[in-house]
């Protein structure tokens, strides 16, 4: 299986026309929006029926986990929350796509992969309720930490991926970015720096066609997955709401990168269903028709479609499913308003691998200071 | 009637407006500024009022924000650039730092730098990391741009239109966590001048310095300490760079005590370089060590933290009774 290297542009300019809903010869697809197979020239994937279920399973708790985070967030329990609303497909398939070896490089959505890599979701729930910057461990998980500022976690996964190909290491990286980071220097940087050196790398680009309010037309005028041509490497455009595509193309192109074939550039094709984060109001800027268009799409109905049509799976399936979510979402629930605040020393420790002098004084300070008002409260 | 109430977030979105009124040169460019208005929802309402050319959304991309309102300025355009979030400048730090800065005496004064850097800055909204730094001193520290900090709507409303019509690239700092507070703003009034300190409470114990966010708290600091009988002297320095310390001295010389209050990291923040000042200025009036009062010398921790590292009352109040005790 190789990856396609397209560099033909297809679509018109993005913005003419109807900008979410173009026509794409070259959309890697093979579950269609209404649940049924489809194969591809390039792309095959054979699943066995217990796999498939999994997929499923997979994205109906990462749902459950963002729609109950998204709750959390309104009664107060949580500061915001970036949802993953209509992209499970693109990260489940991604994630699942990586091997022992791999390492991922997320943005701040990305709970989806951090499900994959077995994170605890009440380790992404405490960065977002303002306890931590994560709570996961990013070497054992092969998961690093969130990254906020927009791009620079690209360059990480570059570095990380030079240093596999030091290692002569088995493994290959998976970058993830969105389409408004496309337009960063630092990410401009990595691609260069991955194709220059020939990394293995993959730049895992979730376009949900917003950047904020900012709508794609801004960053690009051409297809995004077209951009990797120009750093000379194969770009790929994947039905991002297809998991089953999403984790053929992306297993393929970490095959490629693992066998020394360098980076490749993953557009997946997808919608932000809900608010860029709570914090949002995407009624200012755009329409709902657009959102009637996508949820036509849904990543997760056209599993179900699938596995009920063939058989793969029956209504108890279903319904084990839906009890494990419920659970899930109690837990999460629970753990959310039960963690406790960190304490007030914590923003000492670790500062530094080795603390400095000044820096302990300042704490013993600290320290001192808050005791006055605990003995001044006893 | 030319006296309305606003907060500070509408007072720089009437601002803003006044300026693009005045001068068709003023551009506004940032990202999610346009149809959204903002994060902060501080442009509002004018890409609908002024156009799409007037007020930019730009690409996600800071660098190109401030590098390319170089080449608008050398135009003749008045670029005025939102950025984000304090944590999200460094992107376009290598920009205002090597280029920005530095044009006019380059180009020995040829080229002028009329660019102003909005940024909204400091803590206290409980947010995630980079979205509560305080990243003044980087700037303060840079020969070629002029730092201000505004701390209410008047000197928002103004100030933001001063900044705008100067002719030197302003860093212009808004206190986020106070967009929301109010006061009546006269928009027909004689504004003071952008780089000028202001005395916002007089006092004969300690003279305490703040701007910014810290204003307030130090305002309140102040009513705290009058009950117990103390009595501080506030003055808003407003402007960071250039400092106007004349006002400052005058008062130190009187109280013989100062203390500084930022939400930046102690070290090497504003504080070190007004203590240094002062000292000099006042040797022989002081009665104690001018202190400061500052975040932690750690990375701004986690919002459920930020509290006990920001700089509040009683932390202000610790210090003045410190300096006091000299
Ligand atoms: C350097 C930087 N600039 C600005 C921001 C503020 N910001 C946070 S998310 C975002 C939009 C990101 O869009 P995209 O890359 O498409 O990812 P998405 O949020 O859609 O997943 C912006 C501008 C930031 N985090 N970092
Ligand atoms: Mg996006």
């Amino acid at each position: 299986m190789s990856v396609s290297s397209a560099t033909e542009v297809v679509d018109p300019v993005p913005g003419a026309g109807a900008p979410h809903l173009p026509r794409q010869p070259d959309l890697v697809q093979l579950l269609t929006p209404e649940g049924e197979r489809v194969e591809h020239p390039q792309y095959s994937l054979d699943l066995d029926a217990d796999e498939l279920r999994d997929l499923y399973r997979d994205l109906a708790l990462v749902r459950r986990w963002d729609v109950e985070a998204t709750a959390l967030q309104r009664q107060g329990e949580l500061g915001i929350w970036a949802s993953l609303l209509g992209q499970e497909a693109a990260q489940v398939g991604a994630g699942r796509a990586l091997q022992p070896g791999d390492m991922a490089f997320p943005t701040y959505r990305e709970h989806g992969v951090a499900w994959t890599r077995g994170v605890d979701p009440l380790h992404v729930i405490s960065l977002f309720r303002g306890v931590d910057n994560g709570g996961w461990d990013p070497v054992a998980t092969a998961f690093n930490l969130y990254t906020v500022v927009i791009g620079a976690q690209t360059l990480h996964a570059t570095g990380y991926a030079m240093g596999l190909q030091r290692d002569g290491a088995e493994g290959a990286v998976l970058a993830f970015l969105g389409d408004g980071a496309t337009s960063q220097g630092e990410v401009n940087e990595a691609m260069i720096w991955a194709a220059s050196f020939s990394a293995p790398v993959v730049f895992f680009c979730q376009n949900n066609q917003y950047a904020i309010s900012v709508p794609l037309e801004r960053q690009s005028r051409v297809p995004l997955y077209q951009r990797a041509a120009g750093f000379g490497f194969p770009g790929v455009r994947v039905d991002g709401n297809d998991v089953l595509a999403v984790l053929a193309v992306t297993r393929a192109a970490l095959a490629a990168a693992r066998e020394g074939q360098g980076p490749t550039f993953v557009e997946a094709f997808t919608y932000r269903m809900g608010a860029h984060t709570t914090s949002d109001d995407p009624t200012r800027y755009r329409l709902a028709s657009e959102l009637e268009e996508w949820k036509l799409r849904d990543p997760i109905a056209r599993v179900k479609a699938y596995l009920s049509r063939s058989g793969t799976a029956d209504q108890d399936f279903f319904d084990a499913v839906e009890a494990e979510a419920d659970e899930l979402a109690a837990r999460i629930r629970r753990g959310t308003t039960e963690m406790p605040d960190p304490p007030g020393t914590a923003m000492f420790d670790q500062v530094f691998a080795e603390q400095t002098p000044h820096l302990a004084a300042q704490q013993a300070a600290f320290e001192a200071y808050q005791a006055t008002f605990e003995e001044a409260s006893e | 009637m030319s006296t309305q109430t606003l907060t500070i977030g509408k007072a720089l979105n009437l601002g803003l407006r006044r300026a693009m009124e005045d001068d068709a040169k003023v551009v506004l460019m940032g990202e999610d500024i346009g149809r959204l208005g903002g994060v902060f929802r501080i442009t509002d309402g004018l890409q609908k009022d002024f156009g799409e050319d007037r007020v930019v959304d730009t690409p996600l991309a800071e660098a190109g924000i401030l590098g390319t309102a170089v080449g608008l300025a050398m135009r003749g355009y008045r670029p005025v650039c939102e950025i984000q979030f304090d944590g999200f400048v460094f992107p376009a730090y290598n920009q205002i730092v090597t280029q920005v800065a530095k044009i006019h005496a380059r180009s020995r004064g040829r080229l002028a730098m009329p660019v102003v850097i909005r940024i909204p800055f400091g803590g206290g909204i409980g947010a995630v990391e980079h979205h509560s730094e305080s990243p003044e001193a980087y700037f303060a520290h840079t020969p070629g741009l002029k730092v201000v900090a505004v701390s209410n709507p008047v000197d928002a409303y103004w100030g933001i239109q001063q900044a705008i019509a100067h002719p030197d690239p302003i860093v212009f700092l808004e206190p986020k966590r106070r967009y929301w507070d109010k006061a009546e703003v006269d928009t027909a009034a004689t504004p003071d001048p952008l780089f000028a300190s202001r005395l916002v409470r007089g006092g004969d114990d300690v003279t305490v310095l703040a701007y910014g966010p810290m204003v307030k708290t130090v305002l309140q600091a102040a009513e705290a300490a009058a009950e117990e009988g103390r009595s501080l002297e506030v003055v808003d320095l407003r402007t960071i760079s250039p400092l106007d310390l004349d006002p400052v001295v005058d008062s130190v010389r009187r109280t013989g005590r100062c203390v500084v209050v930022h939400e930046a990291p102690v070290t090497l923040g504003l504080g070190a370089e007004i203590a240094a000042r002062v000292t000099e200025a006042c040797f022989h009036s002081l009665e104690a060590p001018v202190l400061r009062v500052g975040g932690y010398d750690t990375p701004y921790p986690p919002s459920k933290l930020e509290e006990e590292y920001l700089p509040d009352l009683d932390r202000v109040l610790d210090a003045v009774d410190r300096a006091m005790g000299f």
